[in-house]
């Protein structure tokens, strides 16, 4: 019931600040809608936007799944190619500097107009946050757990995967839930850039045609995915790894 | 190799932020006794049980540190030494676990050693969810689950309050009767409790003295006036070594 109310009362507020923004300014239809009238997009709408919808899920999902993949990947192999670390680290760091948006009209000049340019910027958007936590976790497992390996004698794999990838669960977790928040925005830019599924290609589709409320009911779509999906890596980290809170 | 030592380090050196911790050092462990490494904090008796465990390898310069043929090696340290992902079973059959060969012949063991060391009532209890005298009561019994013949403890009673101190240092001698035992200490009551054989450590490099060698069933009681002046001198010794 108390978490209930946590919830309905900050969303209470700011569909009363939404309207009240509205009656204050005077504002007309095309540029902020009522909250009814998206309320009435969502259900008249619902077949448009649930297949939509389907599209940019798909393209997180497979986003986030390649990208712990990578990630994951490449932090094992920072951990144990020791001389690649200096050469792949300044390289992984560039990456973030280059701004997705700059490369994703490159990305579905490449990757074309489909899924996968999609996937390839939702890739790289959440690549970084899990390579470097997870990476974060390999190198700082505690000593007294990786003495214990060496007395029994594992070899340098059991020993990753055994002792090292266990310990960094808790550090991959947190990127993780760093990461699903920001996937829906490499799939968003890809949809934008060119596409002709999703809900980003809905909302500039809308944004064109002046259905400002179609657009924000999409855009309300896309924050309850990004918070369900945000929400569900909480819950399975918290499951799944139950002693990370008790670390220290 | 000499008979009576179970492990004999010969001229070893190793440096720590490019100064000679060891120079030469030599270094014997009588078999079946229990010795203490006594000194202050940071003067080097940790790194010293790590090397004769072989976890230092990358930093010794040279030397030599021979095992006893069919030496197996347990190490027991400070808190936190448990796998938290592992249930507290899983922990005691550690070795079983990450070789992937329990049985349940190993279950059974695990359970026993644990009921040895009074914790078969806390068995669905996660390892975080133990004090930190249950914990060290699991590393114990991970310990005597690896039946291994030479037991190296890194400081394993630091961290807990006074009497849970006492009771599983009396616990400890009464398991690991047996066995050879080099324990880390910075405690004087402790290595005379403990310990067959004292070995103060001090200066850099690295000089290690013998200070007294004790006799009867362990663990020796303070109650004794000649330990008690023992541990008087012990402290004296450790006091100059710190000044």
């Amino acid at each position: 019931m108390k978490k209930l109310f946590k919830i309905l009362l900050p969303t209470i507020f700011l569909l009363g600040l939404w309207q009240g923004l509205i009656i204050i300014f005077d504002l007309p239809h095309y540029m902020l809608p009522q909250p009814k009238d998206v309320f009435l997009q969502l259900i008249n709408q619902y077949d448009l936007l649930l297949e939509h919808t389907q599209t940019t899920l798909l393209e997180i999902i497979l986003g986030i799944i390649l990208g712990c993949f990578f990630g994951l990947s490449s932090a094992f192999a920072l951990l144990y190619f020791k001389k690649i670390e200096k050469y792949l680290l300044p390289i992984l760091v560039i990456s973030q500097a280059i701004p997705v948006f700059a490369i994703a009209p490159l990305l579905v000049l490449w990757f074309g107009y489909g899924l996968a340019s999609k996937i390839v910027m939702t890739v790289i958007i959440i690549y970084f946050p899990i390579t470097s936590a997870c990476y974060d976790g390999l190198k700082n497992t505690p000593k007294q757990w990786l003495d214990l390996a060496h007395t029994y004698k594992l070899t340098p794999l059991q020993t990753l995967f055994k002792v090292r990838f266990k310990a960094s669960l808790p550090s991959l977790a947190s990127g993780l839930k760093i990461a699903v928040c920001i996937a829906p925005i490499g799939a968003v830019i890809g949809e934008w850039v060119g596409s002709s599924k999703g809900l980003g290609y809905l909302m500039l589709h809308a944004n064109a045609r002046m259905q400002i409320d179609l657009m924000f009911s999409a855009l309300f779509i896309l924050i309850i995915l990004t918070l369900s999906i945000y929400f569900l890596t909480d819950y399975l980290t918290k499951k799944f790894i139950p002693w990370a809170s008790h670390l220290h | 190799m000499n008979n009576n030592f179970i492990a004999q380090i010969q001229n070893l050196n190793l440096d720590f932020k490019a100064k000679p911790l060891f120079k030469n050092l030599n270094f014997n462990i009588l078999e079946n006794k229990n010795t203490a490494l006594l000194g202050s904090s940071g003067v080097g008796k940790s790194t010293l049980l790590r090397c004769i465990a072989n976890l230092e390898r990358e930093t010794i310069t040279s030397g030599e540190i021979t095992l006893k043929e069919n030496t197996n090696i347990a190490w027991l340290s400070q808190e936190n030494s448990l796998y938290p992902w592992l249930s507290i079973l899983d922990n005691v059959q550690l070795f079983y676990h990450l070789k992937g060969c329990k049985t349940k012949k190993t279950l059974q063991k695990a359970k026993e050693i644990l009921d040895q060391v009074n914790m078969s009532k806390h068995l669905d209890k996660k390892t975080y969810e133990l004090s930190g005298g249950q914990k060290q009561r699991v590393a114990l019994a991970r310990t005597l689950m690896q039946d291994s013949n030479l037991i190296l403890m890194d400081e394993p009673f630091s961290a807990l309050d006074a009497i849970t101190k006492i009771q599983l240092q009396d616990l400890t001698c009464d398991l690991l009767k047996d066995k050879t035992v080099v324990l880390v200490t910075h405690d004087p009551q402790e290595a005379i409790k403990l310990a067959n054989h004292i070995y103060i450590l001090e200066n850099q490099p690295v000089s290690i003295k013998e200070v007294a060698s004790l006799e009867g069933n362990l663990p020796h009681q303070l109650s004794n006036e000649k330990l008690w002046n023992l541990q008087e001198e012990l402290i004296s010794k450790l006091k100059e070594s710190n000044l």
